[in-house]
């Protein structure tokens, strides 16, 4: 088994979760998808530190991240494949 | 694995069995903390635990003290109790229903007697109490005897990713022993609070859950300035990561694993509805949080941490496990279970919910925890609103 970058819970999710103590910009990413013990991989454009999350997929302002198969919050600015996923581009949908 | 059947605990005069054997010097108000401190210090074996209330509260908020203050004496972790106060009439509520239990209780009043005589008299009936509880042994005690609390903290993605689901795990295998459970955090569900309401086992405790987290959020609404986005998630939170109070609510609520819950408590409320889980109404700060739980009965604690929280309890011995490699480094003095080969692939939830059961009846055998042989005694009381 080659070693896992990033982790993603549900199959449905459009982030995943950096566990190596961080991922550098242009790296080819293994990411293993804990719901189905399936593998893909993701080229990164940040850097990104562990336990940060990583965008699977190109997002835009509005649309809805999705992690654990669960809303937790949408985009406010647009985040490109592979980038950073944080508190400067997501926001709660709670207030 | 298969799951032991039992572990070595101190059967109590009412049935329970307690993990730990402790004799506790309870002030029941700030100003007899002093008497407690100096008895404590004087006789060995005793803890005292001070706290910071106990003066003209009134109404739910004075029952939630009353709650604590009895809750924590008739814990089966405690052998036996000296409660101190400055009037006798509060002292003897709490001695009355402490006695229940039928362990040794008794109370003591500093008013027209002052510190010195009465920390005279005090230490000598607790050095009398601390001598026969030094006696007591560890018997045989069924699985079902330990009641099991749960909270996380310092949280990070790698609790919602590992250390969480890992206490998941623990609690599906256990829950069919006849083991009590508990959580509670009403705030940090906040963003699964709908998810979290299907998994009451009865329509009644869905619609208490319902109620109960919907409180919470209109007191929010009404006391908070703008939000809660500087607490929730704390800044801890989000330096591992956690963006949103969703993200951290669903990380959260991996802990229960697959278990429903029977019912609701209120804050440091004994559950009568048999074993199995129950979610109790709780702050999210981890030391009020822990010592509501623990005044609830619950005999041991699983404490997930992903930055690195460092709390433990006076009574309830408090298990920390993290799956943050670099934590499990840099603190390693705080991490009694280090699960982080979950996020290498090296171990899977599974054998880290073995390795969690495994390090558990340990504890609950009697070998102290990080937050035990470092001193960590935090007891915190819950205020609801501000004394008459």
């Amino acid at each position: 088994m080659s070693n896992t970058d990033i982790i993603i819970h549900d199959e449905k999710d459009n982030v995943g979760v950096v566990v190596v103590e961080k991922i550098t910009p242009d790296l080819d990413c293994n990411c293993w998808i804990m719901e189905n013990d399936k593998s893909v991989s993701i080229q990164s454009k940040d850097e990104i530190p562990l336990g940060h999350k990583i965008a699977m997929i190109d997002l835009n302002a509005g649309d809805t991240i999705l992690k654990y198969g669960h809303d937790i919050g949408k985009v406010v600015k647009t985040i490109k494949k592979g980038e950073h996923v944080h508190v400067h581009n997501v926001k709660t949908k709670k207030w | 694995m298969e799951i032991p059947k039992s572990f070595l605990g101190y059967k109590r005069e009412n049935g329970r069995a307690g993990t730990r054997n402790h004799v506790i010097i309870l002030p029941v108000d700030d100003i007899s903390n002093a008497c407690a401190e100096a008895v404590a210090n004087n006789i060995k074996g005793t803890i005292a635990l001070p706290h910071s209330y106990g003066r003209l509260q009134f109404g739910a908020d004075l029952e939630l003290h009353f709650r604590t203050m009895i809750g924590t004496g008739k814990n089966p972790n405690v052998a036996a109790v000296i409660v101190v106060g400055i009037e006798p009439k509060w002292t003897k509520r709490i001695v009355d229903a402490i006695a229940t239990t039928g362990k040794p209780v008794e109370g003591f009043s500093i008013e027209g007697v002052g510190d010195i005589d009465t920390i005279a008299k005090v230490s000598k009936k607790a050095q009398e109490l601390s001598m026969w509880a030094s006696e007591k042994q560890r018997e045989e005690c069924p699985m079902s005897d330990l009641w099991i609390s749960v909270k996380c903290g310092e949280s990070d993605t790698t609790s919602g990713l590992a250390s969480n689901p890992t206490v998941g795990n623990l609690m599906d295998k256990l829950e069919p022993l006849g083991v009590h459970l508990c959580f509670g955090e009403t705030s940090e569900l906040t963003g699964a609070e709908t998810v979290c309401e299907k998994r009451g086992k009865t329509p009644e405790a869905q619609a208490k859950f319902k109620k109960t987290w919907n409180d919470y959020n209109d007191f929010i609404l009404k006391e908070a300035t703008d939000d809660l986005s500087e607490s929730q998630p704390t800044a801890g939170n989000i330096a591992g990561g956690l963006t949103t109070i969703e993200e951290k609510a669903f990380g959260n609520f991996q802990k229960i694993g697959g278990c429903q819950f029977i019912d609701v408590l209120e804050p440091a409320e004994e559950p009568t509805k048999g074993a199995g889980l129950y979610f109790m109404d709780t702050s999210s700060a981890a030391a009020e949080c822990v010592t509501l739980q623990a005044a609830g009965g619950f005999n041991i604690h699983l404490f997930p941490t992903g930055q690195g929280n460092i709390i433990g309890n006076p009574i309830e011995p408090v298990i920390k496990l993290t799956a943050n490699p670099l934590t499990a480094k840099t603190m390693s003095e705080h991490i009694d279970v280090d699960v982080s080969k979950i996020l290498s692939r090296e171990m899977n939830l599974s054998q880290a919910g073995d390795e969690l059961i495994k390090s558990t009846i340990r504890v609950a055998n009697g070998r102290l925890t990080c937050a035990e042989s470092l001193g960590h005694k935090e007891f915190v009381m819950t205020k609801l609103y501000r004394s008459a």
